[in-house]
């Protein structure tokens, strides 16, 4: 398990980008250069009667830089007061965290799905960078879409949109189907419905599946066992059919856990 | 330290012991305690269930500067413990309803105690079981193993069937002491549950039954509700609170346990930072546990040792058994 750094990061910038969505780039000691795509960070408040770090997963680095950006939702008083802060303020962090997206399973040649949906988007981002064959994003908004100029240079675009607005109405797989799309391996974050119809369509079509979960967390770091998931065999860590998603995961392969 | 709140004299100690040099008055400080014959290095702990047994911590924290490492609870067999949510923050503090997953007593003697081994730093192994034979069973499973302190877990709100049903009930906390310390090969701290009408009845319970050394608090039952999902935070409907929000019920409990009983106290809840101990030493507590503090900063318990060590240079106290219950 590769090293993992608390530090007090410099906010370089941040950028409203959507409604409710915001794009945080902040400059690291250590974390930034070590982080893979898929993995996340522990984002702490500075109001103490907010115990908890906010898991956040990490959309993009700038390793030569030293830079990370992460882009997130408001989702409650902590993501709303991190959304208030300005470049040049600091931010306590912990990371990278999780073990990330396996980028070798791809290769020249071979085709791959990097399916987003909602604020399961960002770590495409960084995925699509690494990732080497030929990229096909399929990504699901509500109306709203964000983060599509940064994907379209690394790949095709597909986008699906729940009101019809942008592209396909509907989910990423009513999208997969209209364009009669397929890959050989995929790779997704999402909400746990779409994960689940991820999970249950790569089982029919044999294709091999990497999903990352999302839980509630409290020390992101394994020990604490608030964010299992119900795993198909016993774990070797909990002797029992529950893996951490900090840990083991936040990505999982789809035939490995139970949705 | 705002040190305008304490007498003249102390001040003006603090002053001289700086002029003089801070290292050396360090090195005179003795912030060894015992519990029940055990003497730990300092009186810093860790709170059950939340720094596992040392590994995931062991990247942020010296390990070996603990006092000792009390690991997550654990039983005779595998447990699944509860559906997610199992957490959920509130004001000052969170909520859990883990249900006390844990792999069982044999992987805890083959994988976490070998680990814990390579440490200088006292090992103290918290159990839970669902019955007193299954409290028994895992006692007696420790009885060969590097275990200093055995902490028995009969105040987990979480759990139907076991913990809290022992905690509350001053009759069932000596019956289950007495069987438990029958087996014992270490001390037995029976770890006690703030869920009652008055704790010094459980802790006295305790006491006759032959425990060692109590710890309180364990978690406060409480209920957090999401208005937008119309529903429970946790999956468990209820969990335990933890954190600064309950310290001050903590520190109270724990002056008035110090003063029903003749046993050793350690001290818990919400302590997170240097300030938050001393509360606790002051009210009467031998050791402290750092819990949920480690969540919003994973070496917390390094700067409260370092903290407890500045306070007493500060105040030129030598040895802190002359803090242990100082405030009556």
């Amino acid at each position: 398990m590769a090293e993992k750094f608390k530090e007090t990061a410099k906010i370089v910038s941040q950028e409203k980008i959507g409604t409710g969505i915001f794009s945080m780039w902040l400059q690291t000691e250590q974390i930034a250069g070590t982080a893979r795509p898929g993995q996340f960070i522990s984002v702490y408040s500075r109001d103490k009667s907010r115990m908890l770090p906010r898991p956040i997963s990490i959309c993009e680095t700038d390793r030569d830089k030293g830079r990370l950006r992460i882009v997130y939702r408001v989702a409650g008083k902590g993501t709303e007061e991190f959304s208030g802060y300005q470049a040049g303020e600091m931010l306590d962090i912990l990371g990278p965290l999780g073990n990330g997206f396996p980028l070798e399973r791809m290769a020249e040649g071979k085709k791959a799905f990097l399916i987003g949906g909602g604020i399961g988007i960002p770590p495409m981002v960084q995925l699509s960078k690494e990732l080497k064959g030929e990229k096909q994003m399929v990504l699901g908004y509500r109306d709203e879409l964000f983060l599509t100029e940064d994907l379209k240079a690394n790949g095709s675009l597909f986008i699906a949109t729940e009101d019809g607005s942008t592209g396909t109405r509907g989910n990423v797989l009513d999208c997969i189907r209209e364009h009669q799309l397929t890959a050989d391996v995929i790779y997704a974050c999402g909400p746990t419905p779409m994960l689940r119809a991820l999970k249950a369509y790569a089982e029919e079509n044999g294709i091999e599946c990497w999903i990352s979960l999302e839980e509630k967390m409290a020390c992101g770091i394994g020990a604490c066992l608030a964010c299992v998931c119900k795993s198909k065999e016993v774990d070797a860590h909990s002797k029992v059919h529950n893996k951490r998603i900090c840990k083991e995961g936040p990505v999982f392969l789809s035939t490995e856990v139970e949705l | 330290m705002r040190s305008g709140s304490y007498p003249q004299a102390l001040q003006a100690n603090f002053q001289t012991d700086f002029a003089t040099g801070e290292r050396e008055a360090a090195n005179m400080i003795d912030m060894k305690v015992k519990i029940a014959g055990v003497e730990l290095k300092n009186p810093v702990m860790t709170a059950s269930g939340t720094f596992g047994s040392g590994m995931e911590f062991s990247e942020f924290v010296d390990l070996n500067r603990l006092g000792a490492v009390v690991t997550k609870g654990v039983a005779n067999v595998p447990w699944p413990g509860n559906p997610t949510p199992r957490i959920a923050e509130t004001c000052g503090g969170m909520m859990n309803a883990i249900g006390l997953q844990n792999p069982g007593i044999q992987v805890l003697c083959e994988r976490d105690l070998p680990f814990l081994q390579q440490y200088d730093t006292k090992v103290v192994v918290n159990v839970c079981g669902k019955s007193t034979e299954d409290y028994c069973e895992v006692v007696e499973r420790l009885a060969r193993e590097p275990v200093d302190l055995l902490e028995i877990n009969i105040s987990c709100p979480n759990v139907k069937e076991g913990g809290i049903a022992f905690g509350q009930n001053p009759k069932a906390v000596e019956a289950i002491t007495a069987e438990i310390k029958k087996r014992a090969k270490q001390p037995v701290i029976m770890k006690l549950s703030p869920n009652v009408t008055d704790i010094t009845e459980t802790a006295r319970a305790a006491e006759a039954g032959g425990a060692d050394a109590l710890s309180l608090i364990n978690t406060l039952t409480g209920m957090k509700i999401d208005v937008n999902r119309r529903t429970f935070a946790l999956a468990n409907k209820t969990g335990g609170v933890s954190g600064p929000a309950i310290k001050p019920i903590a520190v109270r409990m724990v002056y008035e346990t110090a003063r029903a009983v003749k046993l050793p106290v350690i001290g818990m809840g919400g302590i997170s930072c240097a300030e938050d101990a001393l509360e606790f030493i002051l009210a009467g507590a031998t050791a402290v546990s750092v819990g949920t503090a480690n969540f919003r900063n994973p070496s917390v318990t390094m700067e409260i040792i370092d903290g407890i060590e500045k306070y007493m240079e500060q105040y030129q106290v030598k040895n802190i058994a002359e803090l242990i219950g100082a405030v009556r």
